[in-house]
């Protein structure tokens, strides 16, 4: 089809069925039904098989007619994609209708207070009992787990096995006795992940994912597609007032709680837009050493923009040049961040001393100084994005490895 | 404006690097940096002559091949891997475009077509390298075109047929054409502490000149704008040799029984800087696809020149410190870079002053904008 004519269909289904005077889950349910919910899905899984062009028409048609589309926002995005891609027929089934339809919120359960970079060393333990499998142990940094009806779960069936072998995948129901959900409060004041305690939880058999053994690899697509949604940005807002329709108030409060665990990112990235007003509004842009200050930021900005345009371009012209613009991009985010809280420092002076409304720009110029250390930790420290720059893009020798072997023998964190 | 080079641009740049992969080894590097002339005149007359590359951004109507900074750029960025030893920067890039921008008509057609096909050398006489703003406090002319004073530091003068030296004048910075052997002219060849681009000091007593045009403020500008993207090009060159050679190193060198590059602080290192080329190689390209264009941000080549003076010192320091002991020895050619990078880090201005030039560009640029919140 071409997209005139997915124009046509999508424009013609909305002014017959879309109104803001449903509830959010009825007009997700008809959305579904209708096969609007993912154009881009399989069409033997609730989607059309568009491409990503041919959903975009899509997109932009139900913006046009301020129709509310299918919940995509935070984690429960990466569960849907990857459920998508290694889910049984069943899981599928049960599992990706409430997704869309928003009913069911999830979470990511991978890290944990003893694997954090080296996720393939979980420790969470499953074990086969009577027909399901019971789970024991910790998870950290599962954004929104407290709002979550499942969880997506890396957890060890087998201890004898290497380590990467060892793991397996589960759909976990966080509504049960076995498991609970403590926000993690940050330094910087905010709590938006959670500490996820599992104690005798319980899921059953059908809800191992891909076999057993087969975990590692089905957390890589989870991942992948996480890294896909860092490059992708953040989540959609609202246009639409309530006063429009009952609809776009449930949606506002859906997207509120989604999108409530992000309020501080752009602090965390430095905010480089403010260091030029700022400098100008204190006057410090008349000190020399600011001015240096500014300009090396400037430079280590401009220079990761045109390395990632450049990088875009060559791949877009499909040059066969191996192009290391990911790690690179991530590394870089990491130092522009943390020369912007420098220069930002430099232009505050003893007002730095300050936090709160009343604060330099409504506070925010204290939150970024007491946000950027995440990001150099956030998604891959800089250690490992350094370490896989090295490796995998220069080509330089592995480090050798204490981790072979069975797991059971591999030294851990005590716990 | 272009983003990303051509398919033809890549071609040229092959054939460039081919001709100085065999013309300027490293021990063509070495003898010519212990000769006085410091070029070998046959490979020059091959590289003016056969590959043309004399007269890339001079004009056809010139002479030249036409083309703009961004062939311009790529033929430096070669030259700098290779280390290329001839007056190339300093008769067509610095001259040339000083020319360019400032002569008369009659002027440029006179003498650019020399310098395109190599028929003769010419350099640039400033008397100040560091900062465009201070350019012709020392050297000045009087009304009937009589130069005098001292620039200290003119490259490759020794062996030019022709110096083009600006001069201040009460009605602003002329121009002058200098002939080698002229009345008043001495030439003294200084010691270099990068001996592969040779710098000599000019000392004028009132030597007759002829005043072949101005180069206003803004012109003046424009010129070390242009020279500070080719410069910039040749360092980000020098500086990806010598990342990729002392990579290299780190694979093969075996200490406490394994390859050095298996240890992370050399591993991390290099990540580091990989990233740093990679930004500033970005930033320099980007400069002269704006030169080219007439485009883009005001401090580009600001920009260019100060991320070209730290990275390329970086990737000297690491050269040296990653190869340890071998690293500082006269016999391996890490050095040869090492003293390019750190000569070329203040030439045309510093990175510190070019980061000052930017944030006054970015100021200017925002005009009255004095920050005041509305």
């Amino acid at each position: 089809m071409n997209h005139d004519e997915i124009r046509k269909e999508v424009s013609d289904w909305l002014d017959a069925n879309w109104s803001a005077d449903r509830a959010l889950i009825e007009w997700r349910n008809i959305l579904l039904e209708g096969g609007w919910a993912a154009p881009n899905w399989p069409e033997d899984c609730f989607g059309r098989g568009y491409d990503a062009e041919q959903a975009a028409v899509v997109s932009d048609v139900f913006a046009e007619k301020g129709a509310v589309g299918a919940a995509q926002v935070g984690p429960r995005r990466l569960a849907a994609e990857t459920i998508l891609v290694h889910g049984s027929d069943d899981q599928k089934k049960r599992y990706l209708p409430p997704i869309l339809t928003g009913e069911h919120a999830w979470c990511q359960l991978f890290s944990e207070p003893g694997s954090g970079s080296d996720l393939a060393g979980a420790s969470t333990k499953a074990e086969l009992l009577d027909g399901q499998w019971i789970i024991n142990g910790q998870k950290v940094w599962n954004t929104s787990a407290h709002h979550a009806d499942f969880g997506i779960l890396v957890a060890r069936t087998d201890w004898d096995l290497p380590k990467h072998q060892g793991l397996s995948y589960f759909l976990i129901n966080m509504r049960q006795p076995g498991v609970e959900a403590r926000p993690l409060k940050q330094m910087n004041g905010h709590a938006s992940f959670n500490e996820v305690f599992m104690t005798d939880a319980i899921v059953p058999a059908e809800d191992l994912m891909g076999g057993e053994g087969n975990g590692w690899a089905i957390a890589t697509t989870t991942l992948s597609i996480e890294r896909q949604g860092f490059a992708r940005g953040r989540t959609p807002t609202v246009s639409r007032t309530a006063e429009e329709g009952p609809i776009y108030q449930e949606f506002a409060a859906e997207l509120e709680i989604a999108n409530e665990p992000y309020t501080w990112y752009p602090q965390r990235e430095g905010r480089v837009d403010l260091v030029l007003p700022r400098a100008k509004e204190t006057g410090a842009i008349k000190d020399p050493a600011v001015r240096q200050e500014i300009a090396r930021l400037i430079c280590l900005s401009s220079g990761a923009r045109l390395a990632a345009a450049s990088a875009a371009a060559q791949r877009k012209s499909g040059s066969n040049e191996v192009i290391p613009a990911g790690s690179i991009g991530k590394l870089g985010a990491s130092i522009i961040a943390r020369q912007a809280a420098h220069v930002h420092t430099m232009i505050s002076g003893s007002d730095a001393m300050l936090s709160g409304q009343e604060s330099a720009a409504k506070g925010m110029i204290a939150e970024t100084l007491i946000s950027v250390p995440a990001i150099s930790i956030a998604g891959g420290t800089d250690e490992i994005q350094r370490n896989i720059i090295s490796e995998r893009v220069l080509g330089m020798p592995k480090e050798q490895r204490s981790d072979t072997g069975p797991f059971r023998d591999i030294k851990r964190n005590v716990t | 404006m272009q983003t990303m080079y051509t398919e033809e641009q890549e071609q040229f740049r092959e054939v460039v690097a081919r001709f100085l992969r065999v013309k300027s080894t490293a021990g063509d590097v070495r003898q010519l940096m212990a000769s006085s002339e410091g070029y070998d005149v046959a490979v020059w007359r091959q590289l003016c002559g056969e590959v043309g590359l004399a007269g890339t951004h001079i004009p056809e109507e010139y002479g030249g091949a036409g083309f703009g900074p961004v062939e311009l750029g790529i033929v430096s960025e070669e030259m700098g891997r290779y280390l290329y030893c001839g007056p190339f920067f300093a008769s067509s890039v610095m001259a040339g475009y000083a020319l360019l921008n400032g002569a008369t008509e009659s002027y440029k057609s006179a003498i650019l077509p020399d310098i395109a096909s190599g028929a003769k050398i010419a350099t640039l006489v400033l008397d100040n390298l560091n900062n465009p703003g201070e350019v012709g406090a020392a050297l000045k002319a009087t009304k009937e075109h009589v130069v005098s004073g001292i620039a200290s530091i003119v490259v490759d003068a020794h062996i030019a047929d022709l110096l083009i030296v600006a001069a201040s004048t009460p009605d602003g910075l002329g121009l002058y054409l200098v002939n080698a052997g002229s009345e008043g002219l001495s030439i003294t060849p200084q010691e270099a502490l990068d001996p592969t681009r040779k710098l000599s000091r000019v000392s004028l007593s009132e030597v007759r000149a002829e005043r072949i045009g101005w180069l206003t403020e803004s012109l003046l500008n424009q010129t070390w704008d242009q020279i500070c993207s080719v410069l910039a090009h040749e360092m980000i060159g020098g500086a990806q040799h010598l990342f990729e050679s002392t990579l290299e190193y780190t694979k093969v060198r075996v200490q406490f029984g394994r390859p050095i590059g298996s240890f992370q602080a050399l591993k991390h290192r290099c990540a580091d800087l990989l990233m740093e080329l990679e930004f500033a190689k970005a930033a320099i390209h980007h400069a002269a696809f704006c030169l080219a264009a007439s485009e883009g941000e005001p401090y580009v080549a600001s920009m260019a020149k100060a991320m070209a003076s730290d990275t390329y010192m970086e990737a000297a320091r690491a050269g040296v410190q990653l190869r340890g002991g071998i690293g500082f020895t006269w016999e391996e050619d890490t050095h040869l870079w090492y003293k390019r990078a750190k000569s070329s880090e203040v030439f045309m201005g510093s990175a510190h002053m070019h980061r000052e030039r930017m944030m006054t560009m970015i100021e200017r640029a925002s005009g009255h904008d004095t920050g005041e919140q509305p």
